[in-house]
């Protein structure tokens, strides 16, 4: 699927600024994009790093399952294919928290360590498992609560009232997730039967 | 709220220290242990994020959205949608960065208030990333048949779309 996308965009950006847009333009838009690119993973590195250290003292000491059983009921009806007292559900849980206060980057390491706890108890390494799909559905319908980007640049802005999309947000962001989560429900009992 | 969100993270980092201090855990050994797996987590998802970001800035350096939105305004002012936000809607899924570079446009144009600028926070908010995320993490673990996870994803996002015309709509 991703083989298809990455190829889809490369070869219709090409083309399409060939016959329509400057050529210039694609020569620089080509040889930056690895510095782009690398520009987001320095971003990304430090508090990836940062965060990982920090967690691997919550598993350790035993908080991070804690907070998973807690979650526990809620989670493992949403994920019944993972183990009972897998480590993942911690990182996911964490993840959905943090994606939930706006915090986009510090989510993302839980979820990477996530995705590392269930591909352990994925059977074919190359296929995502249903617990993976799940997740991500859950991750990119965005359960946000406290949009802080959007707040922010709102307030620069002068909006009158910057926090008054957040009731909005979070009805959206409701629809999204059940509309997703029902869709995966769906899909992964037709697989099974 | 905006506190709230601010006291998140220490309070976190506290609780979790002194949690693992009192179960008297190694933390300072755990700590670098924890961020040495993160140098190799970064170190694996680094192919991913360039060939995404180079297949993705092609692609929206292109122009070829703006034609194709130039094409089909007319018949969206017809049903009352603002045209404004659908280049906001496509590109979404893509890239973080350059939807929110579409959103500041909108709140300097029509303001944060305006209906498209409560639209755009509204899906701002509701949706995510969901082709890079999908890349990120799927490259991460290195999988490369993904199933039903980006058409499933794409779909939330639509309905999210869709849901946020509806309440904004119905709110404001």
């Amino acid at each position: 699927m991703i083989n298809k996308i990455w190829g889809f965009f490369i070869i219709i950006g090409i083309l399409f600024t060939c016959f329509f847009g400057s050529i210039n333009d694609l020569n620089d838009t080509i040889l930056n994009s690895a510095s782009n690119g690398v520009q987001m993973i320095l971003d990304l590195l430090p508090i990836i790093v940062l965060w990982s250290g920090i967690m691997k003292i919550a598993e350790k000491s035993g908080m991070l399952t804690k907070v998973g059983n807690f979650v526990k009921p809620v989670l493992s009806k949403l994920f019944p294919s993972l183990k009972k007292d897998s480590k993942a559900l911690g990182y996911i849980t964490s993840n959905i928290v943090a994606n939930a206060m706006g915090l986009g980057s510090a989510a993302t390491p839980f979820g990477l360590k996530a995705m590392e706890e269930m591909q352990k108890e994925n059977d074919q390494k190359d296929v995502a498992s249903d617990a993976m799909i799940t997740f991500l559905v859950l991750n990119t319908s965005g359960v946000t609560i406290v949009p802080t980007t959007v707040i922010a640049l709102r307030m620069m802005h002068g909006s009158t009232n910057p926090e008054e999309i957040i009731l909005t947000s979070i009805l959206a962001t409701i629809c999204a997730s059940v509309a997703g989560l029902t869709l995966d429900y769906i899909r992964r009992k037709r697989k099974k039967r | 709220m905006n506190t709230i969100s601010k006291l998140i993270i220490p309070l976190f980092v506290l609780i979790v220290i002194f949690y693992a201090f009192r179960k008297k855990v190694m933390i300072y050994d755990t700590f670098l242990e924890g961020a040495k797996e993160g140098l190799i987590t970064v170190f694996h998802i680094f192919p991913s994020i360039i060939a995404m970001v180079f297949a993705i800035n092609i692609f929206l350096k292109s122009q070829l959205l703006e034609t194709v939105f130039g094409i089909i305004a007319p018949i969206l002012t017809k049903i009352h949608l603002p045209i404004q936000i659908l280049p906001m809607a496509f590109v979404r899924p893509i890239s973080g960065t350059a939807s929110l570079a579409i959103m500041n446009d909108i709140f300097a144009n029509f303001g944060p208030d305006s209906f498209v600028g409560r639209l755009a926070s509204t899906i701002q908010g509701c949706t995510d990333t969901t082709i890079y995320v999908l890349a990120l993490y799927f490259g991460s673990i290195k999988i490369n048949k993904t199933r039903y996870a980006l058409s499933t994803g794409l779909f939330a996002d639509f309905i999210g779309i869709v849901a946020s015309f509806l309440v904004v709509s119905f709110l404001f």
